[in-house]
């Protein structure tokens, strides 16, 4: 799904990337201070003008996992339908990318879920406010160490009786 | 002294009147969050027919409603927002808890689900189901007009008794966080973590 030549500019732009494939699908692993300029390369010279997707991983207790958070963007060219699946991995204590609204505007919205759900921080983001859950919650819900059924979050509310409403 | 009474005039309590007049031209309010509303609009629509109990007057201002049907799970996000509809309606008024996820969460028991509105709110029916058939919603309906006119008054007095202010059963099992001593309930929007 992705041209040869376009595989080949990425690896030669950038030594560092690995490359894998899964079904046809090429998968390119960047470090996350290169992701920027991975960024700004795949769209200005390769042509990826869509942002399909932003979304993340928790491998916490995943076998034969190094890394915490696998951070997952996944790119599309328009024009000749060529597509890239970037990945790269963030640890706690500060996870933390580069934003990529400056270079796909379809970012905001789906770093504002990634930051809600796991709590990964996006440099550079204008508005990183939760988009999910309620503004004062102060969990990251989908982390695989918050217990599936909250922290008590669902029974904090005031019990209304019969009698005073 | 025999006072004269016309043939047309029938001596009943003030009490059993007014509960006749509400119950027959109870006026809902849709709190519909998922699937349970299709079949409240089936309900309401043509084949199942709500107006044969005098309930076909879905309001969507909660001043102007009787019956708040909550159809559908509730997250907590939403549950404010519940709370606020509820405390708008004016007296007298009721709650129909429609399908297992208002009655109970259903199978969302996560963190974000209410588990059951009656933890929060008082619920008059609760209709079972997933969803229920509208057939099941309008004999909720007809179950809560012999309610209201079991009980109801005038002056509203059935909402004070000893049996209304017991805390649901929900309520009494809920695994609730510990609370600071002398307080009995949090603030809203207020979190124990």
């Amino acid at each position: 799904m992705i041209d040869s030549k376009t595989q080949s500019a990425i690896s030669q732009a950038f030594g560092s990337v690995a490359w894998s494939e899964f079904r046809g699908q090429a998968r390119a692993v960047v470090a996350a201070g290169e992701l920027a300029a991975v960024f700004e390369f795949a769209r200005d010279t390769c042509g990826f003008d869509l942002l399909v997707d932003v979304t993340c991983v928790d491998y916490l207790n995943y076998r034969d996992a190094e890394d915490r958070f696998g951070l997952v963007y996944l790119l599309a060219n328009t024009q000749t339908n060529e597509r890239l699946t970037l990945r790269t991995f963030v640890n706690e204590p500060d996870p933390v990318v580069p934003s990529a609204v400056s270079f796909w505007p379809g970012a905001n919205w789906m770093e504002r879920e990634v930051w809600d759900m796991f709590g990964i921080r996006f440099e550079g983001h204008p508005d990183l406010r939760r988009i999910l859950m309620p503004e004062e919650y102060t969990a990251h819900p989908l982390r695989k160490d918050y217990p599936m059924q909250g922290r008590g979050e669902r029974h904090n509310f005031p019990v209304l009786h019969r009698s005073e409403a | 002294m025999a006072l004269e009474v016309p043939e047309n005039v029938v001596v009943s309590r003030l009490d059993a009147l007014a509960s006749w007049c509400r119950k027959n031209s109870l006026w809902p309010m849709p709190f519909a969050t998922a699937c349970c509303g299709i079949e409240l609009m089936a309900t309401g629509a043509s084949r199942h027919d709500m107006a044969r109990f005098g309930a076909e007057v879905m309001r969507f201002s909660p001043r102007q409603c009787d019956v708040m049907i909550v159809a559908g799970r509730v997250v907590m996000k939403m549950l404010p927002v519940l709370q606020r509809i509820w405390q708008q309606m004016h007296e007298p008024k009721w709650c129909i808890s429609m399908g297992a996820c208002a009655s109970t969460g259903g199978v969302f028991d996560t963190y974000s689900v209410v588990q059951g509105i009656d933890r929060f709110i008082p619920v008059d029916m609760y209709v079972p189901g997933c969803p229920p058939r509208p057939e099941q919603l309008l004999q909720s309906i007809i179950d809560l007009q012999d309610k209201i006119q079991a009980e109801g008054t005038v002056g509203g007095r059935e909402f004070l008794t000893a049996e209304r202010q017991q805390p649901k059963r929900a309520l009494v099992e809920l695994p609730v966080v510990s609370l600071p001593r002398g307080v009995s309930r949090l603030p809203q929007g207020v979190r124990v973590e």
